[in-house]
């Protein structure tokens, strides 16, 4: 991972000293709300239904134990004693204190975490694989050029105040594990001859007006890549419709000047830019990777004999199933962490289990931890036979289910329980599918699936792109819940359909239910997955089940 | 509205004209359609010409007419409308513009780093303590990852020892 | 819940004003001498289209203790009120689901 150096740690203090000397303005009087809004969303802190809300990015969802122990005495010291993981591989905090934040915050600094450009109309956070550095898939490691984007992009004096928010996903696997297509702008590594760049898209997003990117450049050489985001974001900065906030970001630009034009546009602005000063050569990337540390992993033998020997623990054995992938060394395994527990919020991590966590980190994974995007933690290197160990401690602190990839590993958006933008809740809806599909057997059974609820239009639990999509929606100020089914978010990205109008809170459950059993019994065999079984049959033959017993 | 140059409020020598208005003695502002329309005759003038543009305007339609401009003002009508600071860098970096370039409208402490390193150097400031706090806002930071055209040396300049 | 931020102020019943506190965050309810509780029983009810507006305006005038006022229908029972709807409900009780340690 890429750990700070002087100038880092520097320009940080100085941001939080910034961020303080707001605070107090605010305090004061002296800045109004309207002046101090985007000020503190560029710091992570929104307003939520009861309290402050403290959005600490997790840069590229790369965390050191350390940084781990960081946010779990934050969750303690400022706020209830734990923390909320997102989709877009950061943490919140829901009890935060506004007059506090800057202490908070210096904590963070301490351990080099922030809650910069987590918010606000900037570029915020840049996504990639979970897996990077660890994958045996990926033909480099992305993480070098999300932290070379980390850097331009932080404070960037003509990109602070865009038209709407900004995020920005690099891969470097075949698969997808960063929708690189649903982002505003996707960049996929990929090689050409001997030469490294990135397929460029754009405008993909989904919220109230989901898109798919579209490609304006297949192959575009590495050491461009700033200079060409410096052309998109100057042509989106200048041009992208500040009219109406629904409207506002650049997947609206694309569309309505059309992906050709806009292509156009972002060439001739690059050609008098790509070989200014933001040209990265060799040196300039060498400077950033020498601050990359990376494992110094152990010589050791795949599948140990220790392993081999706790495979016969059914239990054991069904954990590894869904939550232990391939390394690119050998003896040592990549673990999802499972924050999808039957019956609790998805995504959330109590301070004890954050150090905990740390703590099986520094033991047996290097002292490295990720964010996965699904609000999961991945445990990026991990020796294999260390894993018979890990999984029963992983047990002892709640976070050994077995359900990565599963029905039960859903997505939600935080929903109406904290949010102020929601129509209805989410987390208790996620708490009630768990306990519906809380056999191991029987989830293992329906195989990988995908449940996705937001619960706005707003889209933060991804809906479009779950293979089941829940949408809740307000009627008469209750709580209906839409049902999208077939999406998703991989490298094939497609945005899931609806299959009819919008149930109630009480019929949701069931109707999922229905929906998996129509899968059960029509597919046309174990290994057809339930998306693969939506494709070839289409939605009829759920819809007609899902609404029969209405 | 108080025009703050290097900190300090200085006098503004320039009268903004509206679009037909007959043309005063000395320094003018103009709007941009009428620098455009009327652009030959304002430079005959021998006093300086400044011209107002507004944010939406591609700024390379100045390009003819730099020669004359001695103030280009560009507008922020909202603080969190920051299409004047792209405005600004190509002004600067791509034009070559050299003359004071003055950020005009919803100007507020906050921002003015940003305006600055845009390229910037001349500011109307409406609240008083925003003008006593400029050195200060200006001194919040003393590192910046971004290379523009403003002079200061980016973090990847310092890291390779070449600032 | 259509946020109420979003509405256009069309008075339904009984109407409170509310607010987060601006140093904490913590849900305030204007109370009839235009001070700020903690309390929902302690909110001024209005009940005119004219009064929520006087309310709102004292309320909104005052950007220093609260911020993001907005009126929200509430139920009045003893003569108090008590929220009206899922959202305020959430807002004056907490989340619906445990979190934390008691998750």
């Amino acid at each position: 991972m890429y750990v700070y150096d002087e100038f880092d740690r520097t320009f940080l203090a100085e941001r939080v000293a910034d961020f303080r000397d707001q605070v107090a303005r605010r305090l004061s009087g002296e800045l109004n709300e309207e002046e101090f809004k985007p000020l503190r969303l560029m710091n992570g802190v929104y307003l939520q239904l009861h309290a402050y809300m403290l959005r600490v990015c997790i840069p590229y969802g790369t965390l050191s134990a350390h940084q781990m122990r960081a946010l779990a005495s934050v969750a303690r010291r400022y706020d209830k004693g734990y923390g909320h993981f997102t989709t877009r591989q950061n943490i919140q905090f829901n009890w935060i204190k506004l007059a506090e934040l800057p202490d908070a915050m210096d904590e963070l600094a301490a351990a080099g975490i922030h809650g910069i450009q987590t918010s606000g109309n900037c570029i915020r956070n840049t996504t990639t694989d979970p897996w990077a550095g660890a994958t045996p898939e990926e033909i480099e490691d992305p993480r070098l050029y999300a932290e070379v984007i980390r850097q331009w992009s932080t404070l960037h004096p003509e990109f602070t105040y865009l038209p709407r928010k900004f995020k920005i996903a690099i891969t470097a696997a075949k698969h997808d594990r960063a929708a690189i297509r649903v982002h505003d702008i996707g960049l996929r590594l990929h090689r050409r001859g001997d030469e490294t760049g990135f397929e460029v898209i754009v405008g993909g997003g989904l919220g109230r007006t989901p898109f798919v990117g579209k490609t304006i450049r297949d192959f575009l050489p590495k050491e461009h890549l700033l200079s060409y985001l410096e052309a998109i974001l100057r042509v989106y900065n200048s041009g992208g419709r500040r009219d109406n906030i629904y409207k506002a970001r650049i997947k609206i630009q694309v569309h309505e000047v059309g992906t050709e034009e806009f292509a156009r546009r972002v060439e001739d602005e690059w050609a008098q830019i790509r070989d200014g000063a933001l040209l990265l050569d060799e040196a300039a990337f060498d400077q950033i990777r020498d601050r990359f540390v990376t494992p110094d992993f152990d010589a050791l033998d795949d599948a140990p004999a220790v392993l081999a020997e706790a495979m016969k623990n059914p239990d054991f054995a069904r954990w590894h199933a869904n939550s232990v992938g391939p390394h690119k060394m050998a003896g040592h395994a990549i673990v999802t962490v499972s924050l999808k527990p039957v019956g609790k919020p998805p995504g959330d991590a109590t301070a004890d289990q954050m150090d905990g966590i740390a703590d099986l980190a520094d033991a047996y994974g290097y002292g490295e931890i990720r964010v996965a995007h699904e609000q999961n933690l991945t445990l990026p290197h991990v020796r294999q036979k260390d894993l018979p160990d890990l999984w029963r401690r992983l047990d002892a602190l709640g976070l050994a289910t077995p359900n990565v990839g599963l029905i039960s590993d859903i997505i939600a958006c935080p929903g109406l329980d904290y949010c102020s933008l929601a129509n209805a809740r989410s987390i208790p809806l996620a708490q009630r599918l768990t306990e519906r599909f809380a056999d191991p057997e029987r989830i293992a059974d329906i195989g990988r699936m995908h449940i996705n609820i937001s619960g706005c239009i707003n889209a933060c639990g991804h809906h479009h792109v779950g293979h089941i999509g829940i949408l809740g929606v307000e009627k008469k100020e209750l709580e209906f819940y839409q049902v999208t089914l077939g999406g998703k978010g991989n490298h094939k990205t497609k945005l899931g359909e609806l299959i009819g109008p919008a149930v109630s809170e009480d019929e949701v459950v069931d109707v999922v239910e229905r929906i998996v059993d129509t899968y059960l019994d029509l597919r046309s065999s174990p290994s057809e997955t339930f998306i693969a079984a939506v494709q070839r049959l289409g939605l009829e033959p759920f819809k007609e089940r899902a609404y029969a017993a209405r | 509205m108080p025009l703050v140059k290097n900190g300090a409020v200085v006098p503004d020598s320039y009268v903004t004209v509206d679009g037909d208005a007959p043309l005063p003695e000395g320094a003018i502002i103009v709007p941009l359609a009428r620098l455009l329309a009327e652009g030959e005759a304002l430079a005959r003038r021998n006093s300086p010409l400044g011209v107002l543009v507004p944010n939406s305007a591609d700024v390379s339609v100045l390009t003819p007419h730099l020669a004359q401009l001695s103030l280009v003002v560009l507008d922020f009508p909202k603080f969190r409308d920051g299409r004047a600071y792209s405005q600004a860098r190509l002004l600067r970096e791509r034009l070559g513009y050299g003359g004071e370039l003055r950020a005009h409208g919803n100007v507020l402490r906050d921002q003015l780093i940003l305006m600055v390193r845009c390229g910037f150097d001349a500011f109307e400031i409406a609240k008083e303590a925003d003008i006593a706090a400029f050195s200060k806002a200006l001194a919040s930071y003393s590192l910046f990852y971004q290379p523009t055209g403003d002079g200061r040396a980016s973090v990847a300049a310092l890291r390779a020892g070449r600032a | 819940m259509t946020s109420p931020l979003q509405q256009k102020l069309k008075i339904t019943g009984p109407t409170a004003i509310t607010a987060n506190r601006l140093a904490d965050g913590v849900v305030v309810w204007l109370t009839s001498g235009r001070r700020w509780s903690e309390s929902i029983s302690d909110a001024a009810v209005a009940t005119t289209s004219d009064e929520v507006h006087a309310l709102l305006a004292s309320a909104q005038a005052d950007e220093l203790e609260a911020v993001g006022a907005y009126p929200a229908r509430v139920a009045v029972e003893d003569g108090k009120a008590r929220p009206a709807n899922l959202r305020e409900r959430i807002r004056v009780d907490g989340p619906t689901v445990a979190f934390g340690s008691a998750a």
